[in-house]
């Protein structure tokens, strides 16, 4: 997301501070076992610490190895040793295996195990229960923000979604209300807070009693009012193709934590490189919301520019030069290495995106947006599962399908279920119940409903009237909700008029002019 | 917006969406070369006088040299080169054992109590104040810290403090109805932790049948007594809730679930056997059916397969050697093997694309696709040609395909087949428009000459011509046709 181009709007507050706190929380939790240990991290915790604390600050306070936690027996030597971990049961379990195989090999060792952002009582069950609760010692980091860019700051936790979303687990309602909070404490107080979603409420809910625990000091407010949206009241802009530079990034090179990692192909070299991707990659901060269509004009500008500037040296004396190269110099090494990157990179792009495939894709997306020609869509999605193209585009049509018209008939549910286990193996079966369950892709239920309505109104009323309340239901149980909401929101902007991707009139750019996304 | 038919053709083919293409224009294309033309010539000038300094260090795996993912992968590289310490190293009595449990509180800040707020603060109580002190400094203990020493609290007040993350004891809810007002009052204050570690106290002090009772009527506790199974891999209690609940569908696929943790091929097919006879719902049935039966066709094919590779005699094996097992592969992916290793065969045997075919219903759609793609691909010209020729009545063959012929002669050429193979398909495509548009892109001049001698189109034709080789036969054909007096153009 690039800044606001109002020159009237206020500076972005410093999100650096909580990089700062959370550091320094650390370090004097790491203080508590004095003297040298080990550090096993949490695999998904290796990439945000990273960027809080690294190596080097983490030696100074005694560390001597870092280690991945992974599901099997250590190797450690040390006499303490230190777990950084989400608190998921598997982990204390296996932490607590480690401490019983020490015990009956008679090695003793400290054990001190930091839970982040929060220990969850039913992890120190599993402690308790493997009679290690007194051997070790509990702690909590609160980390809960990790600030990416000057304005996008993540939770960094990937299991909420299917925690939350499919097995209807609220355990981190209290983690985002506390995240909240720190955001309050420090850069609010806020003025006024919007939510949508049950999720969102019980979160608000979760940040009002802890303000009220707590006290909260007058201070000039950096963040005034807050927006809390659920994911599940709009599933269909994660469902579609993206077309913007960034979203082809991660499409194809996936963007973990802010950093994208670049194979050979791209760096023209034999190495890989990981790149971290904000707004500091000044090459990247133009184009990343960019249609890309038009990151090709950009980058080509960029290359003729760069060359000009490269050249101005050739006329130039030598106390210009010398000004030249303590200037200019670094600036145009570090313009030059990145513009090469995004030029493999989209080079790379062009290839892996074979044209005709993914027009028709994106010409099936729009189609099933705008609720035009569906079956000729649910061929194109038959033929996509028959050749085996990617499991998860599969699926990804299939939801957006059934998201669009409100799920899918039942002679169709059927046949393209059996024709995407046939082609991806049955044991997919347990996906489907699963994407059944988080109702990303479900059958039509036209019959129950309506006769449930059908026989308690009837009941009130007369034949006559009955009749036509029975048509007013069946018509509206028929329309889908998203139909009538993009309807109403105008989420599927009129084509009726041209649509130019350079200078966009609204958010629906991002999905070639075909959607505008529910939180714009 | 809802448009009718006649629109679409325009709204695809008009500029009005612009729908992008990565193909459309070739300037495009080239002006990426040129860019990356320019980048490169730069790079000798900029690489010339590199400081060391200014580089990013990147290490061979990627990672930056000094991040945490590249001090991880150091010291694993090390481990393997250090011997292990022996098994009994010396056991450091020094320091007093009680210390160890505290998070790092020396045994008199135990008895400090009166200076965090003027209450004793019972050992367990320690850990909570951690979790206080770590909010930024300038915040104060909250209020509610303070009367925190009556030990009678109500379900109520228990549950709001653990909402806090103080440990409590639950132990001395003991009536049902207690325990009941405790599980009801954490799922009214809708945070997980609590209501989860309200479960786990209700699994040890009540009876299966109790607790399953009044679950029955707590949705949201019901969820998450579930998910709390599943973590904890209790299969079996799990296995009786969802029974007692009379939940068939999840019980049953729970047990399916099972097989993704065996390993061993045979053993697995024999679970899955034993599956077959669980009440899955309908459909479901026929699925598992197809699985189990697959995996017994697999595990015979691959048996007999991998013994006449090994034995190096069978030639397509040689030529075409067998990337990986065919074993736990999808039905398609099989189907595609065998029409690829085992074309011939007749129906009778395991490994004959007609019997799979056959065996598990398989569409004539799906079969077409496939069998033409894996023939494509070993370019078996003949046996994609028998696919499509069927005899009609009158004894003269056509060429039918159950697919579209745009979308035959894209599997053709994703399969590298010559422009001699694709014509044929190409010029039975229907769509005049696309027809053009496929022979454009994939340089079959014949086609598109007969079409604009089709279409009696002169302009188009004399427009191509600059596109074929001077003086090839191509050329040759067109002047002809240009020459040719006895077509009416119509322009």
């Amino acid at each position: 997301m690039a800044h606001s181009a109002r020159r009237d709007s206020p500076e972005l507050p410093d999100f650096s501070l909580l990089k700062r706190l959370a550091r320094d929380q650390l370090i004097y939790l790491l203080e508590q076992l004095p003297g040298k240990k080990d550090l096993f991290i949490d695999a998904d915790l290796m990439s945000p610490l990273d960027r809080i604390a690294n190596v080097s600050t983490l030696k100074q306070h005694e560390v001597d190895k870092l280690y991945k936690v992974e599901y099997k027996p250590i190797v450690s030597t040390s006499d303490q040793l230190c777990f950084l971990i989400r608190p998921r049961i598997q982990t204390v379990k296996w932490i607590c295996d480690v401490a019983n195989a020490d015990k009956a090999a008679g090695r003793f060792r400290r054990y001190k195990i930091i839970f982040t952002p929060q220990k969850f009582y039913a992890c120190e069950a599993v402690l308790e229960e493997q009679g290690i609760f007194g051997d070790v010692t509990t702690d909590e980091w609160a980390f809960y923000l990790l600030p990416l860019d000057d304005d996008i700051i993540s939770l960094e936790l990937p299991e909420f979604f299917r925690d939350n979303f499919l097995a209807g687990d609220q355990r981190w309602v209290r983690t985002a209300g506390s995240a909240l909070h720190l955001l309050h404490t420090v850069y609010g107080p806020f003025s006024k807070i919007h939510g949508i979603g049950r999720f969102s409420k019980m979160a608000y809910e979760s940040w009002r009693e802890q303000v009220e625990e707590g006290e909260t000091k007058a201070r000039q407010a950096e963040i005034g009012k807050v927006f809390l949206i659920d994911r599940d009241v709009d599933y269909v802009t994660p469902l579609c193709s993206q077309v913007v530079y960034e979203g082809l990034v991660d499409d194809i090179f996936r963007i973990k934590c802010g950093c994208v990692e670049f194979g050979t192909d791209v760096t023209s070299s034999d190495k890989r490189v990981k790149v971290m991707l904000n707004s500091q990659d000044k090459v990247f901060d133009e184009i990343r919301n960019e249609h890309f269509s038009n990151v090709f004009g950009f980058l080509s500008q960029k290359a003729k520019n760069l060359q000009t500037a490269y050249d101005k040296r050739r006329g130039m004396d030598i106390q210009q030069i010398k000004t030249f190269v303590s200037e200019e110099l670094k600036g145009l090494k570090q313009e030059h290495r990145l513009l090469s990157l995004h030029i493999g990179a989209s080079e790379s792009m062009m290839k892996k995106k074979t044209k005709q495939d993914f027009q028709e894709l994106l010409k099936t997306e729009h189609s099933l947006l705008e609720g035009f020609e569906i079956r000729e869509c649910i061929t194109f999605i038959e033929e996509h599962i028959n050749r085996q193209v990617s499991m998860i585009e599969s699926l990804r049509l299939l939801c957006l399908l059934s998201i669009t018209e409100n799920g899918l008939l039942p002679k169709d549910y059927r046949s393209l279920k059996a024709q995407y286990l046939q082609s991806y193996g049955v044991d997919h079966l347990l996906t489907f119940a699963n994407l059944k369950q988080s109702g990303l892709l479900v059958e039509q239920q036209p019959g129950e409903t309506l006769t449930v309505m059908e026989s308690k109104v009837g009941k009130l009323v007369n034949d006559k009237a009955a009749g036509k309340l029975t048509d007013a239901f069946s018509s509206l149980a028929k329309k889908s909700h998203f139909r009538a909401l993009s309807k109403k929101l105008n989420l599927v902007p009129k084509s009726d008029e041209e649509y130019d991707l350079r200078v966009p009139r609204d958010m629906a750019y991002i999905f070639s002019g075909a959607y505008v996304p529910l939180s714009c | 917006m809802m448009k009718s038919k006649p629109d679409e053709e325009d709204y695809w083919n008009s500029s009005k969406f612009k729908a992008f293409t990565f193909d459309d224009e070739d300037d495009e294309f080239s002006r990426l070369k040129e860019s990356k033309q320019a980048v490169n010539s730069i790079r000798g000038l900029v690489e010339e006088d590199d400081d060391e300094d200014d580089v990013e260090k990147v290490s061979w795996s990627g990672e930056p040299v000094g991040s945490i993912s590249w001090s991880v992968r150091e010291t694993a590289a090390s481990n393997h080169r250090t011997d292990r310490e022996p098994a009994f190293p010396k056991i450091n009595t020094e320091t007093p054992p009680l210390s160890r449990s505290h998070s790092g509180y020396s045994l008199s800040s135990l008895f400090k109590g009166k200076t965090k707020g003027g209450n004793f603060q019972s050992i367990t109580d320690t850990l909570s104040d951690s979790s206080v002190r770590l909010y930024a400094p300038e915040l104060r203990k909250p209020k509610s810290e303070y009367k925190d020493y009556v030990s009678d609290w109500s379900p109520e007040e228990t549950v709001h403090r653990m909402k806090q993350g103080k440990s409590v004891s639950l132990e001395k809810f003991r009536s049902l109805q207690d325990k009941l007002l405790l599980l009801d009052f954490s799922v009214a204050a809708h945070d997980g932790n609590v209501i989860t570690a309200v479960l786990i106290y209700l699994k040890r002090t009540l009876s299966k049948e109790v607790l399953f009772r009044e679950l029955e009527s707590r949705q949201t506790a019901l969820r998450h007594f579930i998910h709390y199974l599943t973590e904890t891999r209790d299969q079996k209690l799990l296995l009786e809730l969802l029974r007692a609940l009379g939940r068939t569908e999840d019980m049953v696929l729970l047990q399916y679930k099972e097989h993704l943790s065996i390993a061993d091929e045979n053993k697995r097919r024999d679970f899955l056997k034993s599956c077959l006879s669980l009440p899955f719902p309908a459909d479901d049935s026929a699925h598992v059916q197809d699985h189990y039966t697959l995996l017994e066709r697999q595990i015979i094919i691959e048996a007999t397969d991998g013994q006449a590779e090994r034995g190096g005699k069978v030639e397509m094996f040689h030529k075409f050697p067998r990337r990986a097992s065919i074993v736990n592969m999808p039905l398609i992916t099989t189907l595609y093997y065998c029409c690829f290793y085992h074309y011939e065969e007749p129906e009778g045997s395991f490994s004959s694309p007609l019997n799979i075919r056959h065996t598990f219903r398989i569409s004539e759609k799906q079969f077409f696709v496939t069998a033409l793609a894996a023939r494509a691909k070993l370019k078996a010209w003949s046996d994609v040609d028998a696919l499509f020729t069927c005899r009609n009545w009158l004894g003269f063959t056509r060429k039918r395909s159950p697919v579209t012929f745009s979308r035959v002669v894209d599997i053709l050429q994703k399969n590298s087949a010559p422009t001699q193979v694709l014509q044929d398909y190409v010029a039975l495509v229907d769509d005049v428009t696309l027809r053009i548009s496929l022979a454009q892109k994939l340089k079959c001049h014949d086609i598109i000459i007969n079409t604009y001698r089709d279409l009696k189109d002169r302009q188009l034709l004399l427009g191509y011509r600059g596109k074929v080789e001077i003086g090839s036969a191509e050329e040759r054909k067109i002047i002809e046709l240009l020459d040719n007096q006895q077509i009416r153009w119509k322009n």
